[in-house]
């Protein structure tokens, strides 16, 4: 049973249609536009700082994919050491989860800036190399991804355990290799049954990363709160952190249900 | 002999381990005016930053700023996040416990800021009902605790939050160093209606002999080489310079 | 290493899970007054539904540090404000004290918000952001009512009160305890940014400790055992709980396994 070529490209096609959808996100860019000139107005609104508050707008938005992406990262390694891993991996990837979902993430953002300074000494010292400096970038980014880590191998472990076993058995039995079995059979019932959860951390995880100004990292909230301290016009530029904020969780509220929907479709 | 001095001081940054030869990280703050705050393009500047700058200048090197939180900044030295700490730091025997210092770079004393029309007095009876502001981790903290331990004490990240809740109202006083109180609060818009209250608090075995530049102790010749260059600079003029554009009087 | 530091320091320690504790308990008992109108009427839609959506996309929407900060330092720089009983509770009432109730001076006017106070700001704050997010899990768990449920209650001759009352809203609740224990973490752990607007919880202290000894960790590692031992204690009575009150439910569906760490919701 050869399946065509052009079968092949269309299935292709549509593959990256659904991952990047190029067509529906023509749609989206006037409500972006209508959320950019509404945050462009109200930065008006500070006048002076503007561009220090865009600046820092972007260094926010920065930490928080990197986060996700050191999240998405280290929950699949857990998903994976909790359900394939032996005894000690297990172990090792409980302790973790213990760990990082019983500590605020401030406590944790401050753990990693002075403690992970020091472990990081110490590692270099003994390579006998000079001091690497861990920004307060850095240290949000590993804590706030420590963190979500945690949550998003509950996450994929909980998809990948509610697979229905049968269509595994079924793939196999109709001789797929595993690499298309995956492809074909796994991959889009675990990004339907992961969107609604990965969502969910998702959107915790942005608010998270105010807190990293706490540590001195210019970014949003850091900056907004010296100018508001300096300028005694908190409530200000405070609201306008706020919308800022409520514009990105409801865009990618609607971007995750659009999502979500889209999956439902596809893999049913 | 400086010239030795200064070409030691700069081969101990390179085995401290500094990003580079050239340049000299140090810690300042950012929040303390006039000694040091961010301006609207996000930079740092006021006393302690020209101060840094010129001392950078004397000994050769860059200086690389970073602002810090003050209740972190001891810390952000031990951990060779920066090489040298200049925010305005006394002094003080406690803290020559964890660092050492340079030579004092000005010195000027503490004094309680309150309303201009408040009526109480500076001891245990006048503040037995009033809410005390302090930066956490000054000196004023440690003075406020030994000299009056029952008045109710608040610990702020820094001194512009101080003089924010002092202006709001939540603070019924506020302890401080004086001259960073008169230009940074009182001669401000928002410290209209505020004035010092009581006399210079001076207690040697808190506030120390002024403010010194932080280093860690292992760093004796960075220590000697700053010492000597806030002498170069009082003698070549360049202190006074930076003196007069922020004072009317010698702060040293 | 110094952590002798902070079991010298074990008091001031103590003060700290006091205030982290009493202040997280207050929030949530406040929080979740707000919730259940909230929940109803986000139920109910109309102008009142409206309202109660807009509050809670807002809140949970928004991060609660960004809303602190709105509150102690945004409200405080009005002069109107200010002048109101909503600054500073009047004279009268200040001196109007019980000199030794059990130990403590209470006075009127303790029980009146004061903006003035950075312990009602954080009250304020955290209890409308509770009620947000409690009033989210209350809304889902009421709409996935099973029919069925409400049906049989109403054809048993219950009043829409009745079954409102004694089937609906015990039902949701009971459905809405994971979550809710969930909630209960998230706002102890939440509350750890207090100690931005100067009160002295378990990281206050910590910081605390760190600013007096210039200690670089320490303080903050005693901070956080102390938040992972409160948050497993708390774990550990949700899930005693959960045994007693989600008996009757199927807890033991194949694929999701008990407990905390069995939840994907966060």
């Amino acid at each position: 049973m050869r399946r065509s070529a052009s079968t092949e490209a269309r299935d292709a096609a549509s593959l990256v249609l659904w991952v990047c959808p190029v067509n529906r996100a023509a749609r989206l860019i006037p409500a972006l536009g209508v959320v950019a000139a509404l945050i462009l107005l109200l930065t008006f609104a500070v006048g002076d700082y503007q561009a220090l508050l865009l600046k820092g707008a972007a260094v926010t938005v920065s930490l928080a994919l990197c986060s996700l992406v050191l999240a998405t990262t280290l929950g699949i390694a857990g998903a994976a050491a909790k359900i394939r891993g032996g005894r000690i991996l297990r172990f090792i990837a409980s302790i973790y989860t213990v760990i990082a979902r019983g500590i605020p993430d401030i406590v944790m953002i401050l753990l990693f800036y002075f403690g992970g300074q020091r472990l990081l000494n110490a590692a270099t010292e003994a390579m006998g190399l000079g001091v690497f400096e861990l920004s307060a970038f850095v240290a949000g980014t590993l804590a706030i991804g420590l963190i979500y880590g945690a949550y998003l191998a509950e996450t994929f472990r909980g998809a990948w355990q509610g697979l229905p076993r049968g269509q595994i058995d079924a793939a196999k039995a109709l001789g797929l290799p595993t690499v298309l079995a995956f492809r074909k059979v796994y991959l889009p019932q675990l990004i339907r049954a992961v969107l609604s959860g990965y969502s969910n951390v998702w959107q915790v995880l942005v608010k998270s990363t105010a807190v990293v100004s706490v540590i001195g990292l210019a970014d949003l909230v850091g900056i907004a709160d010296k100018i508001g301290k300096s300028t005694r016009d908190s409530f200000m530029l405070m609201t306008i952190v706020l919308l800022f904020y409520l514009t990105l969780t409801i865009i990618s509220e609607r971007g995750f249900g659009w999502l979500e929907r889209r999956s439902d479709r596809w893999a049913s | 002999m400086k010239r030795i001095i200064l070409a030691l001081a700069a081969s101990s940054i390179l085995t401290a381990g500094a990003a580079s030869a050239e340049t000299l990280k140090v810690c300042a703050e950012g929040a303390y005016p006039p000694f040091s705050k961010t301006n609207e393009a996000g930079d740092l500047e006021g006393f302690d930053i020209d101060i840094a700058n010129a001392i950078c200048d004397e000994i050769g090197v860059t200086c690389e700023l970073q602002a810090t939180e003050w209740d972190g900044i001891i810390p952000a030295l031990l951990e060779k996040k920066c090489d040298a700490i200049i925010a305005s730091m006394s002094i003080t025997e406690e803290r020559k416990k964890a660092i050492d210092f340079s030579e004092k770079y000005y010195n000027t004393p503490a004094r309680f800021v309150a309303r201009s029309d408040a009526d109480f007095t500076i001891d245990e009876d006048g503040l037995a009902d009033m809410v005390v502001g302090v930066q956490r981790g000054s000196v004023h903290q440690d003075f406020m605790e030994k000299t009056f331990p029952e008045v109710e004490l608040q610990l702020y990240g820094t001194q512009d939050e101080v003089y924010l809740d002092l202006q709001s109202g939540r603070l019924d006083a506020a302890i401080q160093d004086s001259i960073a109180a008169d230009d940074g609060f009182l001669k401000t818009d928002a410290g209209d209606g505020f004035a010092f209250i009581g006399g210079n608090q001076n207690d040697p075995a808190i506030h120390g002999e002024g403010a010194g530049i932080g280093v860690r102790k292992e760093d004796v010749f960075l220590k000697y080489a700053l010492s000597a260059a806030i002498a170069a600079l009082r003698e070549n003029g360049t202190y006074k310079e930076i003196n007069d554009k922020y004072f009317e009087f010698d702060i040293y | 290493m110094r952590f002798e530091l902070a079991l010298q320091h074990w008091e001031v320690f103590a003060s700290g899970v006091w205030m982290t504790l009493h202040l997280t308990a207050l929030c949530l008992l406040i929080g979740g007054c707000i919730a259940i109108p909230v929940a109803f009427a986000m139920l109910r839609g109309g102008v009142s539904g409206w309202l109660a959506t807009g509050y809670v996309y807002l809140f949970r929407g928004t991060p609660l540090l960004v809303q602190l900060y709105l509150v102690y330092y945004g409200l405080s720089q009005f002069d109107f404000i200010r002048e109101t009983w909503f600054w500073r509770p009047p004279a009268y009432l200040r001196s109007a004290c019980i000199e030794d109730l059990m130990g403590w001076k209470v006075c009127a006017a303790d029980f009146i918000p004061s903006l003035r106070s950075a312990w009602w700001c954080a009250l304020i704050t955290f209890s409308l952001n509770s009620g947000a997010y409690v009033g989210e899990i209350l809304r889902g768990a009421l709409k996935n009512t099973p029919k069925g449920e409400l049906e049989a209650a109403t054809a048993l001759g219950l009043t829409d009160k009745q079954v409102r009352r004694r089937i609906h809203i015990p039902s949701a609740f009971r459905r809405a305890l994971p979550q809710y224990g969930n909630e209960v973490i998230f706002m102890m752990h939440g509350s750890a940014i207090m100690s931005v607007i100067t009160l002295q919880d378990i990281l206050g202290v910590g910081r605390w400790l760190r600013a007096k000894y210039y200690v670089p960790y320490e303080g903050i590692v005693a901070s956080a055992i102390l938040y992972l031992v409160i948050t497993y204690l708390l774990v550990f009575a949700f899930q005693l709980i959960e045994r007693r009150y989600l008996r009757h439910l199927n807890i033991k569906a194949p694929g999701a396994e008990r407990g905390w760490f069995g939840r994907s919701a966060v």
